[in-house]
């Protein structure tokens, strides 16, 4: 199992600076560089030049890129153009808090995606069913930004506006008193100011998940281990959720490692709406701004999480089906 | 088609040439014809012929026609199999209209989408019987933009669709035809690919460069390939150890030929799903590029741009947001029927 992963690993070296190597060429070939932002009338154009040598932006392509890959390989970041700060210094909390935001959607996307599915799977054809079909469609073609308008505009402005029970707040991480809270209210804060970005950002996939667990659920329910058990006289519930759900498993795992990379994309929509500091919205900026080794270093630990993930999926998958153990050649 | 719905079709087409005749007339008028105006006459034109055209042509090839449904190659059996499918005949009803909406446009909207008026007078009115979707910061009406909107969405999400189709076709059939190196070579390209987001990836390539329509239509094409690449590289795998690909070979036909000829028609049938689906993603993934500002700029109007519009004043005038995002909700729900049953019609291995 531990070899398996290992050599997994290895393979995912090549995959990771290939994608390195594109957007390090993309960025570089397109017009302009991070000093363009200061080009003004009363700045002299040696002071730019002067800023272009500092940055190392005189140099050759091929020199500027074998700079970069050596210190990258030595991991070092280096400092970003447009913070002035160290890169290793920015990154941990921003990626923090976007782990925050996406690990509670995935809660959300095979929590409710798999409960929904099996529902669905377990009452074929039922009204329940048809109108979850149709619910879950709607979803699955719903833009997340839109989604996160909506309920802004409904859980949020018209809730404060009406004085509901329940309000959540439009933007941000904490509330403007986060300082001065007791530890409860701290954490009930940081709950409430979860709660709409993750939905927004996860409920679209969730429909996804839903269709395809109630496929892969009606496949396995239909087969003779089923009626086994069954026969055997089992609850329902246990056949079920002991018997059929391991298996109906499977292609879901598969599922986890592709949300992955759709879910940081999506993120970059929800953060931006909720002013949420996280990679998403890191990305945007640094490369509004040119920042070349932000940018670059952020996409590596995109890239690295989406690897991790996958692995993650496929140890996963093991788990759940021994047959994988046997064979371990991948 | 039965002769009913032909004729509902004919006269509501007339009627629509009725009701705006004094625009069409505008039209004619006019000097110089804006190219939009000059395609929504000649498609009302040429609809209004096609409509007697296809009876005339349905009598006398019917006969060959329903011998041929009644065989039993692939492609009759999916369309009986699609016909009895009535949600995916509603996606297939809905994607016509939407589609016919946006050769039409000029002579549908009731307004240019341009127009302000007095802007102090007409801003953010709510929706009423003269703007059934209310009007935003600059009086425009938003009905008008939302249509003509459907006209950029759907346009690029069909470039891009044929893009990524025909990339992801070349891509697919010359690694699974060729194998080797050529094979594990781009098979590692596309799975390099598909690790990294692809909303992020098409957001650093657009923020750099100049954004308009044509670099985001491009720009989508291009990272739009690598599921159709997957599905066509295990389709030929297959394919290519058959009789009839090893005939071809035997005959000495070349491999341009044999790709080309014999290989890639035989995998058109999961393309097709995959680039139904692939319109409505498209469709999105352009809404949220709008939506930050890096999709189709202002002051063309386009379901993500309107949006991102709307979200300032989304206490006051929550229609500015709403109504193009039901737009793009009703086009995709439409394009992802329409897939699921032509899925379950062409490829009956999927069908759950």
């Amino acid at each position: 199992m531990l070899s398996f992963l290992g050599r997994r690993l290895l393979g995912a070296i090549p995959l990771v600076l290939g994608i390195l190597t594109l957007i390090f060429f993309i960025m570089h070939l397109a017009p302009g560089d991070p000093t363009t932002r200061y080009s003004d009338p009363s700045i002299s154009p040696e002071v730019i030049e002067q800023m272009r040598v500092n940055l190392g932006l005189d140099q050759p392509l091929p020199i500027q890129y074998f700079r970069w890959m050596t210190s990258f390989l030595r991991g070092d970041f280096g400092y970003s153009f447009g913070q002035m700060r160290p890169i290793a210094e920015i990154l941990p909390e921003v990626l923090w808090n976007t782990l925050q935001l996406t690990l509670v959607s995935l809660v959300i996307i095979f929590g409710l995606g798999m409960l929904i599915g099996i529902y669905q799977a377990v009452r074929q054809y039922s009204a329940g069913d048809n109108v979850l079909t149709f619910v879950a469609l709607f979803f699955y073609s719903m833009p997340a930004f839109w989604f996160a308008l909506m309920l802004i505009l409904i859980f949020a402005l018209r809730a404060s506006q009406g004085d509901w029970v329940i309000q959540f707040p439009a933007s941000q991480m904490t509330s403007l008193d986060y300082d001065l809270m007791s530890i409860g209210e701290k954490i009930r804060d940081r709950i409430m100011h979860l709660i709409l970005p993750a939905t927004a950002l996860g409920v679209g996939s969730a429909a996804g998940v839903a269709r395809y667990m109630r496929g892969s659920m009606l496949e396995v329910i239909r087969q003779d281990y089923i009626r086994t058990a069954r026969a055997k006289g089992l609850s329902e519930g246990r056949v079920v959720f002991h018997h059929a759900l391991r298996n109906a498993l499977l292609p879901i795992i598969t599922l986890m490692g592709l949300t992955l990379p759709y879910l940081f994309g999506g993120s970059v929509l929800v953060e931006t709406i909720f002013a949420w500091p996280g990679m998403g919205r890191l990305i945007v900026d640094a490369v509004f701004q040119r920042d070349y080794p932000l940018v670059m270093a952020a996409s590596f630990v995109i890239t690295v999480m989406v690897i991790l993930g996958n692995l993650l999926a496929d140890a996963l998958y093991a788990v759940a089906d021994p047959r994988i153990r046997v064979r371990q050649d991948g | 088609m039965s002769g009913l719905t032909c004729l509902t079709v004919w006269l509501l087409l007339l009627l629509l040439a009725m009701a705006r005749r004094d625009r069409i007339a505008d039209i004619l008028a006019a000097p110089t014809l804006p190219p939009g105006d000059m395609i929504a006459l000649g498609s009302l034109a040429f609809f209004l012929l096609a409509n007697w055209a296809w009876p005339l042509f349905d009598l006398t090839a019917g006969r060959s026609r329903r011998a041929r449904e009644s065989g039993i190659s692939q492609w009759s059996l999916a369309m009986r199999q699609f016909r009895r499918n009535r949600m995916a005949i509603a996606g297939l009803i809905v994607m016509i209209l939407l589609y016919a909406i946006t050769l039409l446009t000029p002579l549908i909207a009731p307004f240019d989408p341009s127009v302000q008026g007095d802007i102090v007078a007409t801003r953010y009115l709510a929706p009423s019987a003269e703007n059934p979707m209310g009007t935003d910061r600059f009086g425009r009406d938003i009905l008008s933009r939302t249509l003509y909107g459907a006209r950029i969405s759907l346009s690029i999400g069909f470039i891009a669709m044929a893009i990524g189709v025909g990339l992801g076709t070349l891509i697919g059939a010359v690694a699974g035809y060729f194998g080797g190196i050529i094979d594990s070579a781009l098979m590692r390209f596309t799975d390099m690919m598909l690790a990294f987001p692809r909303l992020i990836l098409l957001i650093v390539i657009i923020a750099l460069f100049e954004p308009s329509i044509f670099l985001v239509v491009v720009v989508l094409g291009l990272t739009g390939w690598m599921g159709i690449a997957r599905i066509v590289r295990s389709e030929v795998l297959s394919l290519r150890e058959r009789e009839f690909v090893q005939a071809a070979r035997a005959l000495g036909m070349s491999d341009l030929r044999i790709i080309v000829r014999h290989v890639v028609p035989n995998t058109l049938a999961p393309v097709i799903v995959f680039a139904t689906l692939l319109i409505g993603n498209t469709i999105l993934v352009e809404a949220g590029l709008s939506f930050l500002g890096l999709g189709v700029q202002p002051p063309t109007p386009s379901w993500g741009n309107m949006i991102s519009e709307g979200r300032d004043a989304l206490l006051t005038a929550w229609w500015v947001a709403t109504f193009p995002g039901l737009a793009i909700v009703f086009t995709v729900v439409a394009f992802n029927l329409l897939g699921d049953g032509l899925r379950d019609a062409l490829d009956p291995r999927l069908r759950t």
